[in-house]
């Protein structure tokens, strides 16, 4: 009877003891931290993409608080919400730049030559190391959907032709696409940065063609319909600098011969491609 | 001391070397067009020479080491070089290649220099002289070779062991190498142990080659070699493994992370120790190698002496073609080879077969869960958990997988080969090593 009675009655003192010292602890050692903090992440999405280069949605929190980012860094939340918190820390929101990630490929399967059959295990990584799958191209898209995997959004979605499809309204620009891909096909641009080269080959003329009928083969059009200084050509591919001051148009998607410069008003690609049968290419047997 | 013995773990797949370990080896005609990657050793790619254009003799040097890790290049035919751009490399990629296109009213005699003193060489200029040859492992990674007699200071070479297990099935290569040019084998073992000052040299040869195994005995004899042994060995995949070797041999693990000098050990392939020889007889670089074109698709399997450079196509024309019910051609051997995607692709330093196969064989077997039998980690060479890595690599923790050693992994394929699930565990774990080079590469 004793025995039962000493052991409740040792962990009833133990935790008095224990939550005394807590209780004391949190009046003296408590650290004050801003409640404005706490208000703006539960605002914020909390989904933890780092798309607005923090760790997660609390340390943005601190760092708009701070004052040393806008709100509008957030990609992920609503024009709305990003409003309500400009409102409660009374700052400027700051102009939420979209951005989303495009594929600089446009080779799906109807496109792309095929030099073989990719039968190993369904995965770009795994295709890339056994002679990149069964595309003649060495550079671009795999088309075994690791990105489709990755996205913590599931705005990705490959098509019929074996293209990621990006879905730019939902696109929050995290970057995991960009991490992914083993051949580093994905860029995060701004959704106003119409002009994109849809083309990774550093081949030119012929080498370039026969790969993919939508491949930039180097032919230096669109840097002469573009604003001079706009586009250059560097490693065999157009570079197009947003930087320099020019304005992009459409007319420098006019002339390319491949169509692998576009001017974007949308998704680059469709999620029901229209079926395609490859061409009749000559090239094809050089293959 | 017995050597009738073996290292711990491996399979045992069939052998199927009947096919083609009866026959001599042929030497391919030449043909009309060759194709020299630059980068088709380990190592920095080496460097052109020449210009388009130019005529070239057979022998003459192409290309420059691009590094100390890197080899040269020479062209295997007499003819023109007809470009220096991006060709279909073996493993899929289009990269650097020179192109050379042989001259058909050429005879391709090789102009053979006086043989080279090599006991006179300092071990300096014999390094420099088996990279100006071009000579790399034959045995498939080609390594350069002279990076492996280069010891730092400090380091001894005790052992040398000469690689002739060939463990991989179908291939038959260094067999035939073995009983065809043995006194050619032993010469050259003999140059390359007194030049890295290796008191002992050791052939490692796998039972089932019993003919090749007396021949050397007998010519050690008839030679008197008193420093050459052959040693026989159990029947196991991988044996040829530089590192199982030593362990079959001598039992020393070599340490994770270290080579087998660390331990005092050079390991040659057969292969590479006759084109060692060959350049300092005759003054041959490495212009061809030993090749088996095998498989149950082929119509006429054989043991060819082919100039590098050579499209694929040309090796199965000349082998009668494929069977109608071929599906795949490998490069190497069918543990460790790849597919290739194209038959315009050249043989390189390190291609030792072309094997084609049919349904039966390639035939993916449905993947199943993992059920923790582990017979994958009974099989492991190197006593990795094969079935844990494939599924940390699978779940994209490449961190994690460091931990668990898969930078060890010797990419041999046993696990693979042991999964009843049909996991391809060795491809996840190569996927996760990939990965982890990368992330070491971004974070220097």
């Amino acid at each position: 009877m004793q025995n039962i009675v000493i052991a409740p009655a040792i962990m009833v003192g133990l935790g008095l003891f224990f939550g005394i010292i807590l209780a004391i602890a949190y009046r003296f050692l408590r650290v004050e931290e801003n409640p404005q903090i706490e208000e703006v992440d539960e605002l914020l999405p909390g989904t933890n993409c780092g798309a607005c280069g923090q760790p997660g949605c609390h340390s943005f929190a601190e760092e708009i608080v701070a004052g040393t980012q806008q709100p509008s860094g957030c990609t992920v939340a609503s024009p709305d919400i990003i409003e309500i918190i400009a409102d409660i820390l009374d700052v400027d929101p700051g102009d939420q730049d979209k951005r989303v990630a495009r594929l600089r490929c446009a080779g799906g399967k109807a496109q792309a030559h095929q030099i073989a059959e990719y039968r190993g295990f369904e995965s770009c990584h795994a295709a890339a190391l056994v002679s990149g799958g069964g595309k003649g191209c060495s550079w671009g898209c795999l088309g075994l959907a690791d990105c489709e995997h990755a996205c913590t959004f599931n705005v990705i979605q490959m098509n019929d032709n074996d293209l990621p499809v990006v879905d730019i309204d939902n696109c929050t620009a995290c970057g995991d696409c960009v991490a992914i891909c083993p051949r580093d096909l994905f860029e995060i641009v701004p959704l106003n940065h119409k002009l994109f080269i849809q083309c990774s080959i550093p081949l030119e003329g012929e080498a370039a063609r026969i790969l993919c009928s939508t491949a930039c083969d180097a032919c230096g059009r669109c840097v002469a319909d573009a604003a001079p200084g706009l586009i250059r050509m560097e490693n065999n591919l157009p570079i197009i600098d947003y930087s320099s001051g020019e304005i992009a148009t459409i007319e420098a998607t006019f002339r390319c011969p491949t169509a692998s410069i576009q001017w974007l008003e949308g998704a680059q690609f469709e999620v029901k491609e229209k079926s395609q049968t490859p061409s009749d290419d000559p090239y094809a047997r050089i293959l | 001391m017995n050597f009738h013995r073996s290292f711990a773990h491996g399979v045992h797949p069939e052998g199927h070397t009947e096919q083609t370990e009866h026959l001599p080896i042929q030497r391919l005609p030449f043909v009309k067009r060759y194709i020299l990657p630059l980068g088709q050793h380990l190592g920095a790619p080496a460097k052109p020479t020449i210009k388009i254009g130019e005529r070239v003799q057979r022998g003459q040097q192409i290309a420059e080491a691009g590094a100390f890790v890197s080899t040269t290049l020479h062209s295997p035919v007499t003819g023109w070089v007809r470009a220096v751009e991006p060709r279909r490399h073996p493993n899929g990629k289009l990269q650097a290649a020179i192109e050379i296109e042989a001259d058909p009213y050429a005879t391709q005699r090789l102009e053979t220099k006086p043989s080279i003193d090599w006991k006179a060489l300092s071990s300096n200029e014999f390094i420099t002289h088996v990279q100006k040859a071009g000579i790399v492992g034959m045995g498939g990674a080609a390594f350069p070779s002279h990076v492996k007699y280069a010891v730092p200071d400090g380091m001894h070479i005790k052992h040398l062991i000469i690689n002739g297990a060939e463990c991989e099935p179908y291939l038959t290569n260094d067999h035939r190498l073995m009983l065809e040019r043995p006194d050619t084998l032993l010469q050259g073992i003999e140059i390359v142990r007194q030049k890295i000052g290796a008191e002992q040299a050791t052939i490692g040869v796998e039972l089932n080659k019993a003919d090749a195994i007396a021949l050397l005995q007998k010519h050690i004899k008839q030679g008197n070699y008193e420093h050459i042994q052959v040693a026989p060995l159990r029947v196991k995949y991988p044996q040829g493994a530089e590192k199982m070797l030593i362990k079959s041999l001598f039992d020393i693990e070599i340490p994770a992370g270290q080579l087998p000098r660390d331990v005092g050990i050079t390991v040659n392939n057969v292969g590479t120790i006759i084109a060692i020889a060959d350049y300092f007889n005759i003054g041959m670089p490495l212009l061809e190698r030993i090749v088996t074109v095998s498989g149950p698709g082929v119509e006429q399997p054989a043991n060819l002496i082919v100039p590098l450079g050579t499209p694929v196509r040309e090796l199965l024309k000349f082998c009668g073609g494929l069977k109608d019910t071929t599906c795949e051609v490998i490069m190497g051997g069918p543990m460790m080879g790849l597919p290739i995607a194209s038959f315009d692709v050249p043989i390189l330093k390190g291609s030792s077969g072309i094997l084609a196969f049919t349904a039966a064989e390639t035939s993916k077997p449905k993947e199943y869960s993992c059920i923790r039998c582990g017979r994958c980690l009974e099989a492991c060479p190197h006593f990795l958990n094969p079935s844990r890595l494939a599924r940390l690599s699978k779940a994209g923790w490449y961190t994690d997988m460091t931990q668990f050693k898969a930078m060890d992994c010797v990419e041999c394929g046993a696990c693979t080969f042991s999964c009843p699930s049909g996991i391809p565990i060795v491809q996840l774990i190569k996927v996760g090593k990939m990965e982890i080079r990368k992330a070491s590469a971004a974070s220097k």
